[in-house]
Protein backbone atom coordinates (compact mmCIF):
# COMPACT_ATOMS: atom_id res chain seq x y z
CA UNK A 1 0.00 0.00 0.00
CA UNK A 2 0.90 3.26 -0.83
CA UNK A 3 1.20 5.52 2.60
CA UNK A 4 3.15 8.59 1.24
CA UNK A 5 -0.49 10.46 0.92
CA UNK A 6 -0.31 9.78 4.55
CA UNK A 7 2.93 11.30 5.35
CA UNK A 8 3.71 14.86 5.94
CA UNK A 9 5.75 16.36 2.80
CA UNK A 10 7.40 18.88 4.94
CA UNK A 11 9.18 15.73 6.80
CA UNK A 12 9.23 14.00 3.97
CA UNK A 13 11.37 16.50 1.87
CA UNK A 14 13.98 17.06 5.38
CA UNK A 15 17.14 15.19 4.00
CA UNK A 16 18.45 12.49 5.59
CA UNK A 17 21.76 12.56 7.18
CA UNK A 18 24.01 12.44 4.26
CA UNK A 19 26.50 10.08 5.32
CA UNK A 20 24.11 6.98 5.66
CA UNK A 21 25.62 4.97 2.77
CA UNK A 22 28.80 5.50 4.05
CA UNK A 23 27.77 4.39 7.42
CA UNK A 24 26.84 1.43 5.78
CA UNK A 25 30.07 0.18 4.51
CA UNK A 26 31.44 1.21 7.35
CA UNK A 27 29.39 -1.18 9.38
CA UNK A 28 30.12 -4.28 7.32
CA UNK A 29 33.89 -4.07 7.55
CA UNK A 30 35.44 -5.37 10.53
CA UNK A 31 38.86 -4.13 10.65
CA UNK A 32 37.43 -1.14 10.54
CA UNK A 33 40.04 1.53 12.09
CA UNK A 34 37.45 4.59 12.64
CA UNK A 35 37.63 8.26 13.86
CA UNK A 36 34.13 8.81 12.90
CA UNK A 37 32.40 8.98 16.51
CA UNK A 38 30.63 12.07 18.26
CA UNK A 39 30.75 10.84 21.48
CA UNK A 40 33.35 10.11 23.97
CA UNK A 41 35.33 6.74 24.60
CA UNK A 42 35.65 7.17 28.50
CA UNK A 43 33.29 4.88 30.67
CA UNK A 44 30.90 7.29 32.39
CA UNK A 45 32.68 7.80 35.89
CA UNK A 46 32.24 5.17 38.37
CA UNK A 47 30.59 7.72 41.46
CA UNK A 48 28.19 9.17 38.55
CA UNK A 49 26.90 5.28 37.48
CA UNK A 50 27.08 4.53 41.18
CA UNK A 51 24.73 7.61 42.13
CA UNK A 52 22.30 5.94 39.71
CA UNK A 53 22.23 2.96 40.68
CA UNK A 54 21.71 4.17 44.03
CA UNK A 55 18.63 6.00 42.85
CA UNK A 56 17.13 2.76 41.33
CA UNK A 57 17.54 0.60 44.66
CA UNK A 58 16.14 3.42 46.89
CA UNK A 59 13.01 3.41 44.87
CA UNK A 60 13.25 6.74 42.79
CA UNK A 61 11.16 5.26 39.71
CA UNK A 62 8.77 8.08 38.93
CA UNK A 63 8.68 10.50 36.95
CA UNK A 64 10.08 13.69 38.44
CA UNK A 65 8.71 17.58 37.73
CA UNK A 66 8.61 18.39 34.55
CA UNK A 67 10.94 20.83 34.44
CA UNK A 68 13.01 18.42 36.08
CA UNK A 69 14.31 17.38 39.58
CA UNK A 70 14.83 20.89 41.98
CA UNK A 71 18.38 19.31 43.23
CA UNK A 72 19.33 18.81 39.89
CA UNK A 73 18.22 22.50 38.87
CA UNK A 74 19.65 23.82 41.72
CA UNK A 75 22.84 22.36 41.10
CA UNK A 76 23.13 23.67 37.01
CA UNK A 77 22.01 26.69 38.05
CA UNK A 78 25.04 26.69 40.70
CA UNK A 79 27.01 26.12 38.13
CA UNK A 80 26.03 28.45 35.81
CA UNK A 81 27.00 30.95 38.31
CA UNK A 82 30.72 29.93 39.20
CA UNK A 83 31.02 29.34 35.97
CA UNK A 84 30.04 32.21 34.03
CA UNK A 85 28.59 34.35 36.69
CA UNK A 86 24.83 33.83 35.06
CA UNK A 87 22.38 34.19 37.66
CA UNK A 88 19.35 31.80 36.72
CA UNK A 89 15.98 30.95 39.03
CA UNK A 90 16.00 26.82 39.94
CA UNK A 91 12.12 27.34 39.66
CA UNK A 92 11.40 29.01 36.22
CA UNK A 93 14.66 29.69 34.19
CA UNK A 94 16.36 25.75 33.87
CA UNK A 95 14.64 22.92 31.84
CA UNK A 96 16.08 19.89 31.95
CA UNK A 97 15.95 17.76 29.09
CA UNK A 98 16.42 14.83 27.27
CA UNK A 99 19.70 15.27 25.83
CA UNK A 100 21.05 18.77 24.49
CA UNK A 101 18.72 18.07 21.08
CA UNK A 102 15.49 17.92 22.98
CA UNK A 103 16.34 21.40 24.16
CA UNK A 104 17.33 22.57 21.27
CA UNK A 105 14.03 21.43 19.37
CA UNK A 106 12.06 22.76 22.46
CA UNK A 107 13.86 26.69 21.93
CA UNK A 108 13.34 26.56 18.40
CA UNK A 109 10.00 25.27 18.67
CA UNK A 110 9.42 28.32 21.81
CA UNK A 111 10.53 31.12 19.73
CA UNK A 112 9.97 30.05 15.84
CA UNK A 113 6.98 30.94 13.76
CA UNK A 114 6.75 30.30 10.03
CA UNK A 115 8.69 31.89 8.18
CA UNK A 116 11.01 33.74 10.46
CA UNK A 117 14.61 33.21 9.70
CA UNK A 118 17.18 31.42 11.64
CA UNK A 119 20.89 31.68 10.72
CA UNK A 120 22.52 29.27 11.02
CA UNK A 121 26.40 29.21 11.04
CA UNK A 122 27.66 25.98 9.17
CA UNK A 123 29.75 23.63 9.07
CA UNK A 124 28.02 23.04 12.31
CA UNK A 125 26.12 20.00 14.48
CA UNK A 126 23.11 18.38 11.48
CA UNK A 127 19.98 18.71 13.73
CA UNK A 128 19.80 22.52 13.79
CA UNK A 129 18.48 22.61 10.10
CA UNK A 130 15.67 20.11 10.47
CA UNK A 131 14.54 21.05 13.14
CA UNK A 132 14.02 24.89 12.37
CA UNK A 133 12.28 23.52 9.29
CA UNK A 134 9.85 21.27 10.99
CA UNK A 135 9.34 24.31 13.25
CA UNK A 136 8.30 26.13 9.61
CA UNK A 137 11.54 28.69 9.69
CA UNK A 138 13.96 29.26 7.06
CA UNK A 139 17.21 28.62 7.98
CA UNK A 140 19.53 30.82 6.40
CA UNK A 141 22.96 29.34 6.26
CA UNK A 142 25.78 31.31 7.23
CA UNK A 143 29.00 29.85 5.93
CA UNK A 144 31.88 30.25 8.51
CA UNK A 145 35.70 29.95 6.92
CA UNK A 146 38.57 28.00 7.59
CA UNK A 147 40.83 31.87 7.50
CA UNK A 148 38.79 32.97 10.44
CA UNK A 149 39.34 29.80 11.93
CA UNK A 150 35.57 28.64 11.30
CA UNK A 151 34.40 32.03 13.84
CA UNK A 152 31.45 34.08 12.99
CA UNK A 153 32.27 37.37 12.38
CA UNK A 154 29.48 40.40 12.85
CA UNK A 155 30.50 41.34 9.09
CA UNK A 156 29.41 38.19 8.01
CA UNK A 157 26.56 37.64 10.89
CA UNK A 158 25.02 41.89 9.86
CA UNK A 159 25.28 40.62 6.22
CA UNK A 160 23.04 37.61 6.52
CA UNK A 161 20.54 40.29 8.45
CA UNK A 162 17.01 40.53 6.72
CA UNK A 163 13.57 41.93 8.29
CA UNK A 164 12.64 38.24 9.10
CA UNK A 165 15.91 37.11 10.53
CA UNK A 166 14.54 36.39 14.46
CA UNK A 167 17.38 33.95 16.10
CA UNK A 168 21.01 32.72 15.65
CA UNK A 169 21.86 29.71 16.83
CA UNK A 170 25.60 29.90 17.99
CA UNK A 171 27.42 26.42 17.93
CA UNK A 172 30.58 26.64 19.61
CA UNK A 173 32.88 25.12 20.83
CA UNK A 174 32.07 23.42 17.83
CA UNK A 175 31.41 20.21 16.22
CA UNK A 176 32.62 19.73 13.64
CA UNK A 177 35.38 22.12 13.43
CA UNK A 178 36.54 22.61 16.73
CA UNK A 179 36.34 26.00 16.36
CA UNK A 180 35.88 28.61 19.66
CA UNK A 181 34.55 31.92 19.86
CA UNK A 182 36.56 34.43 22.57
CA UNK A 183 35.31 36.93 25.22
CA UNK A 184 36.19 39.98 22.12
CA UNK A 185 34.95 37.26 19.09
CA UNK A 186 31.63 37.36 21.25
CA UNK A 187 31.32 41.07 22.08
CA UNK A 188 31.13 41.99 18.37
CA UNK A 189 28.53 39.35 17.90
CA UNK A 190 26.68 40.15 20.92
CA UNK A 191 26.50 44.08 19.62
CA UNK A 192 24.89 42.87 16.36
CA UNK A 193 22.20 40.54 18.17
CA UNK A 194 21.43 44.03 20.56
CA UNK A 195 21.31 46.83 17.90
CA UNK A 196 19.00 44.19 15.85
CA UNK A 197 16.70 43.69 18.56
CA UNK A 198 17.49 39.43 18.01
CA UNK A 199 17.53 35.98 20.43
CA UNK A 200 20.20 33.73 20.42
CA UNK A 201 20.31 29.97 20.94
CA UNK A 202 23.76 29.09 22.16
CA UNK A 203 24.54 25.82 22.03
CA UNK A 204 27.39 25.18 24.57
CA UNK A 205 27.65 20.98 25.08
CA UNK A 206 31.66 21.57 24.82
CA UNK A 207 31.91 24.12 26.77
CA UNK A 208 33.76 22.13 29.39
CA UNK A 209 35.79 21.19 26.83
CA UNK A 210 38.31 23.71 25.78
CA UNK A 211 42.00 23.98 25.57
CA UNK A 212 44.15 26.76 27.00
CA UNK A 213 41.53 29.10 26.71
CA UNK A 214 38.31 29.15 28.81
CA UNK A 215 35.23 28.66 27.41
CA UNK A 216 32.74 32.36 27.52
CA UNK A 217 28.99 31.88 27.35
CA UNK A 218 27.51 34.90 24.94
CA UNK A 219 24.61 35.33 27.44
CA UNK A 220 27.26 36.82 30.47
CA UNK A 221 27.97 39.79 28.04
CA UNK A 222 26.63 43.11 28.71
CA UNK A 223 22.62 42.73 28.30
CA UNK A 224 22.39 39.41 26.71
CA UNK A 225 21.50 37.06 29.44
CA UNK A 226 17.82 37.94 28.68
CA UNK A 227 18.43 37.49 24.66
CA UNK A 228 19.99 34.36 25.12
CA UNK A 229 18.67 30.74 25.62
CA UNK A 230 22.01 28.68 26.78
CA UNK A 231 21.83 24.53 25.71
CA UNK A 232 24.31 22.47 27.96
CA UNK A 233 24.58 19.06 28.68
CA UNK A 234 26.26 16.10 30.06
CA UNK A 235 26.92 13.95 26.96
CA UNK A 236 30.00 15.06 26.41
CA UNK A 237 31.51 16.73 29.83
CA UNK A 238 30.73 13.81 31.83
CA UNK A 239 31.05 10.85 28.93
CA UNK A 240 27.65 10.43 30.03
CA UNK A 241 25.88 10.25 25.85
CA UNK A 242 23.70 7.28 26.10
CA UNK A 243 21.96 8.94 29.56
CA UNK A 244 20.31 11.14 27.34
CA UNK A 245 20.51 14.51 29.64
CA UNK A 246 20.65 18.07 28.81
CA UNK A 247 19.38 21.31 30.35
CA UNK A 248 18.47 24.68 28.81
CA UNK A 249 18.69 27.78 30.51
CA UNK A 250 17.13 31.41 29.69
CA UNK A 251 15.05 34.02 31.01
CA UNK A 252 11.87 32.85 32.64
CA UNK A 253 9.33 33.77 29.68
CA UNK A 254 10.88 31.73 27.12
CA UNK A 255 11.71 28.74 29.63
CA UNK A 256 7.77 28.92 30.53
CA UNK A 257 7.30 28.09 27.05
CA UNK A 258 9.74 25.66 26.21
CA UNK A 259 8.06 23.68 29.42
CA UNK A 260 5.12 23.38 28.41
CA UNK A 261 6.49 21.83 24.85
CA UNK A 262 8.66 19.50 27.15
CA UNK A 263 6.07 18.70 29.40
CA UNK A 264 3.79 17.45 26.44
CA UNK A 265 5.74 15.84 24.38
CA UNK A 266 8.57 14.17 26.48
CA UNK A 267 6.52 14.43 30.23
CA UNK A 268 10.32 14.45 32.03
CA UNK A 269 13.79 13.59 31.38
CA UNK A 270 14.97 10.11 32.91
CA UNK A 271 14.68 10.03 36.40
CA UNK A 272 17.91 8.11 36.83
CA UNK A 273 20.19 9.66 34.56
CA UNK A 274 18.97 12.94 36.53
CA UNK A 275 20.18 11.50 40.03
CA UNK A 276 23.76 10.84 38.48
CA UNK A 277 23.94 13.99 37.35
CA UNK A 278 23.68 15.92 40.59
CA UNK A 279 26.27 13.52 41.58
CA UNK A 280 27.86 14.93 38.49
CA UNK A 281 27.94 18.24 38.93
CA UNK A 282 28.42 18.20 42.88
CA UNK A 283 31.43 15.64 42.60
CA UNK A 284 32.55 15.56 38.92
CA UNK A 285 35.14 17.97 38.55
CA UNK A 286 38.20 16.17 38.80
CA UNK A 287 36.56 13.83 36.55
CA UNK A 288 36.33 16.39 33.66
CA UNK A 289 40.07 17.70 34.22
CA UNK A 290 41.85 14.32 33.65
CA UNK A 291 39.35 13.55 30.32
CA UNK A 292 40.17 16.95 29.07
CA UNK A 293 43.88 16.46 29.88
CA UNK A 294 43.62 13.22 27.88
CA UNK A 295 41.59 14.95 25.21
CA UNK A 296 44.56 17.59 24.99
CA UNK A 297 46.98 15.11 24.79
CA UNK A 298 45.38 13.17 21.64
CA UNK A 299 44.35 16.38 20.16
CA UNK A 300 47.82 17.36 19.42
CA UNK A 301 48.83 14.42 18.46
CA UNK A 302 46.30 14.26 15.91
CA UNK A 303 46.77 18.07 14.54
CA UNK A 304 50.50 17.56 14.71
CA UNK A 305 49.86 13.87 12.80
CA UNK A 306 47.58 15.55 9.87
CA UNK A 307 49.51 18.84 9.33
CA UNK A 308 52.98 16.75 9.08
CA UNK A 309 51.48 14.29 6.17
CA UNK A 310 50.47 17.91 4.63
CA UNK A 311 46.61 17.75 5.21
CA UNK A 312 46.76 21.21 6.45
CA UNK A 313 44.56 21.55 10.06
CA UNK A 314 44.48 25.11 11.86
CA UNK A 315 44.13 24.49 16.07
CA UNK A 316 41.28 23.48 17.16
CA UNK A 317 40.64 25.04 20.79
CA UNK A 318 37.66 22.98 21.43
CA UNK A 319 35.26 20.14 21.51
CA UNK A 320 37.33 17.06 20.73
CA UNK A 321 37.46 17.10 16.78
CA UNK A 322 40.02 18.10 14.32
CA UNK A 323 39.07 19.55 10.85
CA UNK A 324 41.31 19.27 7.96
CA UNK A 325 41.92 19.89 4.39
CA UNK A 326 42.23 17.01 2.11
CA UNK A 327 41.96 19.77 -0.90
CA UNK A 328 45.38 18.86 -1.46
CA UNK A 329 44.00 15.35 -2.59
CA UNK A 330 42.16 17.05 -5.32
CA UNK A 331 38.92 14.89 -4.32
CA UNK A 332 35.76 15.71 -3.05
CA UNK A 333 36.02 15.15 0.74
CA UNK A 334 32.73 12.54 -0.23
CA UNK A 335 35.36 10.64 -2.55
CA UNK A 336 38.31 11.03 -0.07
CA UNK A 337 36.46 9.51 2.60
CA UNK A 338 35.29 6.60 0.28
CA UNK A 339 38.50 6.20 -0.95
CA UNK A 340 40.38 6.10 2.60
CA UNK A 341 37.13 3.99 3.63
CA UNK A 342 37.72 1.00 0.71
CA UNK A 343 41.61 1.11 0.37
CA UNK A 344 42.66 1.47 4.29
CA UNK A 345 39.56 0.99 6.20
CA UNK A 346 39.72 4.22 8.39
CA UNK A 347 36.47 6.04 8.72
CA UNK A 348 36.21 9.60 8.74
CA UNK A 349 33.33 11.88 8.22
CA UNK A 350 33.28 14.09 5.10
CA UNK A 351 33.17 17.96 5.87
CA UNK A 352 30.18 18.25 3.40
CA UNK A 353 27.57 16.38 6.17
CA UNK A 354 28.09 19.50 8.53
CA UNK A 355 27.22 21.92 5.47
CA UNK A 356 28.13 22.56 1.78
CA UNK A 357 30.83 24.58 3.32
CA UNK A 358 32.69 21.66 4.81
CA UNK A 359 33.75 20.70 1.33
CA UNK A 360 37.51 20.56 1.00
CA UNK A 361 37.31 19.26 4.78
CA UNK A 362 36.87 16.09 7.15
CA UNK A 363 35.89 15.67 10.50
CA UNK A 364 38.21 13.16 12.66
CA UNK A 365 37.31 12.78 15.74
CA UNK A 366 39.81 12.32 18.98
CA UNK A 367 37.63 10.32 21.22
CA UNK A 368 40.22 7.46 20.50
CA UNK A 369 43.59 6.04 22.52
CA UNK A 370 46.74 7.60 21.24
CA UNK A 371 47.67 4.62 19.74
CA UNK A 372 44.42 3.86 18.19
CA UNK A 373 44.92 7.84 16.61
CA UNK A 374 48.84 7.13 15.80
CA UNK A 375 47.53 3.71 13.87
CA UNK A 376 45.22 5.45 11.99
CA UNK A 377 47.07 8.72 11.16
CA UNK A 378 49.13 6.04 9.65
CA UNK A 379 46.99 4.28 7.47
CA UNK A 380 45.75 7.79 6.04
CA UNK A 381 49.54 8.67 5.55
CA UNK A 382 49.98 5.11 3.54
CA UNK A 383 46.72 5.85 1.29
CA UNK A 384 47.91 9.54 0.90
CA UNK A 385 50.76 8.11 -0.96
CA UNK A 386 48.46 5.82 -2.80
CA UNK A 387 46.92 8.83 -4.44
CA UNK A 388 49.93 10.02 -5.30
CA UNK A 389 49.13 13.56 -2.80
CA UNK B 1 55.41 20.38 32.59
CA UNK B 2 57.12 17.82 35.06
CA UNK B 3 53.72 16.65 36.42
CA UNK B 4 52.02 16.40 32.93
CA UNK B 5 54.96 14.71 31.73
CA UNK B 6 55.13 11.89 34.75
CA UNK B 7 51.50 11.62 34.35
CA UNK B 8 51.84 10.87 30.32
CA UNK B 9 54.69 8.75 31.25
CA UNK B 10 52.59 6.67 34.12
CA UNK B 11 49.76 6.37 31.32
CA UNK B 12 51.99 4.93 28.56
CA UNK B 13 55.81 4.73 28.86
CA UNK B 14 56.42 3.53 25.62
CA UNK B 15 55.54 6.85 23.94
CA UNK B 16 58.84 8.39 22.24
CA UNK B 17 60.25 11.99 23.11
CA UNK B 18 58.75 13.27 19.99
CA UNK B 19 55.25 12.15 20.96
CA UNK B 20 55.92 13.75 24.72
CA UNK B 21 56.90 16.97 23.22
CA UNK B 22 54.26 16.81 20.96
CA UNK B 23 51.41 16.35 23.58
CA UNK B 24 53.21 18.48 25.74
CA UNK B 25 53.91 21.65 23.29
CA UNK B 26 57.07 21.88 24.05
CA UNK B 27 60.54 20.81 22.04
CA UNK B 28 61.84 17.64 21.96
CA UNK B 29 65.39 17.86 23.11
CA UNK B 30 63.31 19.54 26.33
CA UNK B 31 61.28 16.56 27.03
CA UNK B 32 65.02 14.29 26.69
CA UNK B 33 66.34 16.49 29.16
CA UNK B 34 63.51 16.50 31.74
CA UNK B 35 63.18 12.32 31.57
CA UNK B 36 67.28 12.37 31.88
CA UNK B 37 66.85 14.41 35.01
CA UNK B 38 63.90 12.49 36.40
CA UNK B 39 65.57 9.01 36.02
CA UNK B 40 69.25 10.54 37.45
CA UNK B 41 67.71 11.89 40.47
CA UNK B 42 65.48 8.41 41.05
CA UNK B 43 62.03 9.99 40.52
CA UNK B 44 61.77 7.71 37.32
CA UNK B 45 62.96 4.00 39.22
CA UNK B 46 62.67 2.00 35.84
CA UNK B 47 60.19 0.91 32.98
CA UNK B 48 58.27 -1.94 33.23
CA UNK B 49 55.62 -4.20 30.97
CA UNK B 50 52.22 -4.81 32.78
CA UNK B 51 51.47 -8.39 31.53
CA UNK B 52 48.57 -10.11 32.58
CA UNK B 53 50.25 -13.69 33.40
CA UNK B 54 47.40 -15.84 34.02
CA UNK B 55 46.80 -15.64 29.94
CA UNK B 56 49.99 -16.95 29.37
CA UNK B 57 50.26 -19.67 32.35
CA UNK B 58 48.28 -21.20 35.09
CA UNK B 59 51.64 -21.29 37.31
CA UNK B 60 52.12 -17.84 38.37
CA UNK B 61 51.07 -17.18 42.24
CA UNK B 62 51.17 -13.74 43.83
CA UNK B 63 50.67 -13.50 47.74
CA UNK B 64 50.23 -10.55 49.83
CA UNK B 65 51.58 -11.22 53.23
CA UNK B 66 51.10 -9.33 56.53
CA UNK B 67 53.88 -9.52 58.81
CA UNK B 68 53.85 -8.02 62.24
CA UNK B 69 57.10 -7.05 63.80
CA UNK B 70 59.16 -5.68 66.73
CA UNK B 71 60.58 -2.21 65.71
CA UNK B 72 64.13 -2.20 66.98
CA UNK B 73 65.44 0.50 68.67
CA UNK B 74 67.55 3.08 66.12
CA UNK B 75 66.84 1.24 62.85
CA UNK B 76 62.10 1.16 63.51
CA UNK B 77 61.31 -1.02 60.36
CA UNK B 78 63.52 0.41 58.13
CA UNK B 79 66.31 -2.78 58.59
CA UNK B 80 64.12 -5.69 58.74
CA UNK B 81 62.25 -3.84 55.22
CA UNK B 82 65.40 -3.76 54.17
CA UNK B 83 66.27 -7.09 54.78
CA UNK B 84 62.97 -8.33 53.00
CA UNK B 85 63.04 -6.03 49.82
CA UNK B 86 66.20 -7.96 49.20
CA UNK B 87 64.70 -11.68 48.40
CA UNK B 88 64.55 -11.84 44.69
CA UNK B 89 60.79 -12.90 45.09
CA UNK B 90 59.38 -10.38 46.82
CA UNK B 91 58.18 -7.79 44.34
CA UNK B 92 56.83 -4.93 46.72
CA UNK B 93 57.39 -4.13 50.27
CA UNK B 94 55.47 -1.48 51.80
CA UNK B 95 55.23 0.27 55.63
CA UNK B 96 51.86 -0.02 56.66
CA UNK B 97 49.61 2.02 58.73
CA UNK B 98 46.48 -0.20 60.93
CA UNK B 99 46.26 -3.78 61.97
CA UNK B 100 50.14 -4.66 61.21
CA UNK B 101 53.01 -3.06 60.00
CA UNK B 102 54.52 -4.71 56.51
CA UNK B 103 52.88 -5.77 53.97
CA UNK B 104 54.61 -7.81 51.50
CA UNK B 105 54.39 -9.07 48.26
CA UNK B 106 55.87 -12.03 46.50
CA UNK B 107 55.14 -13.56 43.56
CA UNK B 108 56.61 -17.94 42.71
CA UNK B 109 56.27 -20.48 40.29
CA UNK B 110 53.53 -22.65 42.70
CA UNK B 111 51.35 -22.13 46.07
CA UNK B 112 53.56 -24.48 47.75
CA UNK B 113 57.05 -22.46 46.71
CA UNK B 114 55.24 -18.88 47.74
CA UNK B 115 54.01 -21.20 51.40
CA UNK B 116 57.60 -22.45 52.01
CA UNK B 117 59.50 -19.03 51.18
CA UNK B 118 56.58 -17.34 54.07
CA UNK B 119 57.56 -19.89 56.52
CA UNK B 120 61.22 -20.39 55.80
CA UNK B 121 62.44 -17.18 55.12
CA UNK B 122 60.25 -14.23 56.53
CA UNK B 123 58.53 -16.03 59.34
CA UNK B 124 61.82 -16.96 61.06
CA UNK B 125 63.17 -13.67 60.79
CA UNK B 126 64.13 -12.36 63.53
CA UNK B 127 61.75 -9.39 64.83
CA UNK B 128 58.82 -10.77 62.73
CA UNK B 129 56.09 -12.34 65.11
CA UNK B 130 53.79 -13.19 62.84
CA UNK B 131 52.89 -13.82 59.37
CA UNK B 132 49.55 -13.90 57.46
CA UNK B 133 49.61 -15.01 53.79
CA UNK B 134 46.76 -14.21 51.30
CA UNK B 135 47.12 -15.65 47.70
CA UNK B 136 45.75 -13.43 44.54
CA UNK B 137 43.06 -15.32 43.14
CA UNK B 138 42.61 -13.65 39.98
CA UNK B 139 43.41 -9.77 38.67
CA UNK B 140 40.69 -7.47 37.84
CA UNK B 141 42.90 -4.27 37.20
CA UNK B 142 46.67 -4.10 38.01
CA UNK B 143 48.28 -0.69 37.73
CA UNK B 144 45.11 1.24 36.47
CA UNK B 145 44.78 -0.66 33.66
CA UNK B 146 41.26 -3.07 33.89
CA UNK B 147 42.75 -7.02 33.01
CA UNK B 148 39.64 -7.76 30.69
CA UNK B 149 38.61 -6.29 27.43
CA UNK B 150 36.05 -3.99 27.42
CA UNK B 151 35.05 -3.66 23.53
CA UNK B 152 34.52 -0.26 22.01
CA UNK B 153 30.97 -0.71 21.91
CA UNK B 154 29.87 2.55 19.88
CA UNK B 155 29.02 2.47 16.33
CA UNK B 156 31.91 3.05 13.94
CA UNK B 157 30.56 6.28 13.01
CA UNK B 158 28.14 9.20 14.42
CA UNK B 159 27.37 12.88 14.31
Amino acid sequence: MDLSRFLNPDVVALRPSGIRKFFDIAETMDDVISLGVGEPDFATPWHIRQAGIQSIEDRKTRYTANRGLHALREEIAAYMRRRFGLTYDPASDVLVSVGGSEAIDAAVRALVCRGDEVILPQPSFVCYEPIVRMAGGVPVVLETRAENEFRLTPAELEAALTERTKLLVLPYPCNPTGAVMERADLEGIARVIREHDLFVLSDEIYAELTYGVDHVSIASLDGMRDRCVVVNGFSKTYSMTGWRLGYACGPADVLTQMTKIHQFAIMCAPTTAQYAAIEALRNGDEDVQKMRAQYDARRRIMVDGFNKIGMDCFEPRGAFYAFPSIRRSGMTSDEFCEKLLYSQHVAIIPGTAFGACGEGFVRASYCYSVSHIKEALSRIEAFLREIGS
Amino acid sequence: MKEKLLALLNEDARYTAAELATMLGVGEGEVRDAVAELEKSGVIRGYKTLIDWASVDDVHVTAIIELKIVPQADEGFEQIAERIAGFEHVESVYLMSGGYDLCVIVTGQTFQKVAMFVAKRLATMDGVTSTATHFVLRRYKDMGVAMCDSPDDRGRISL
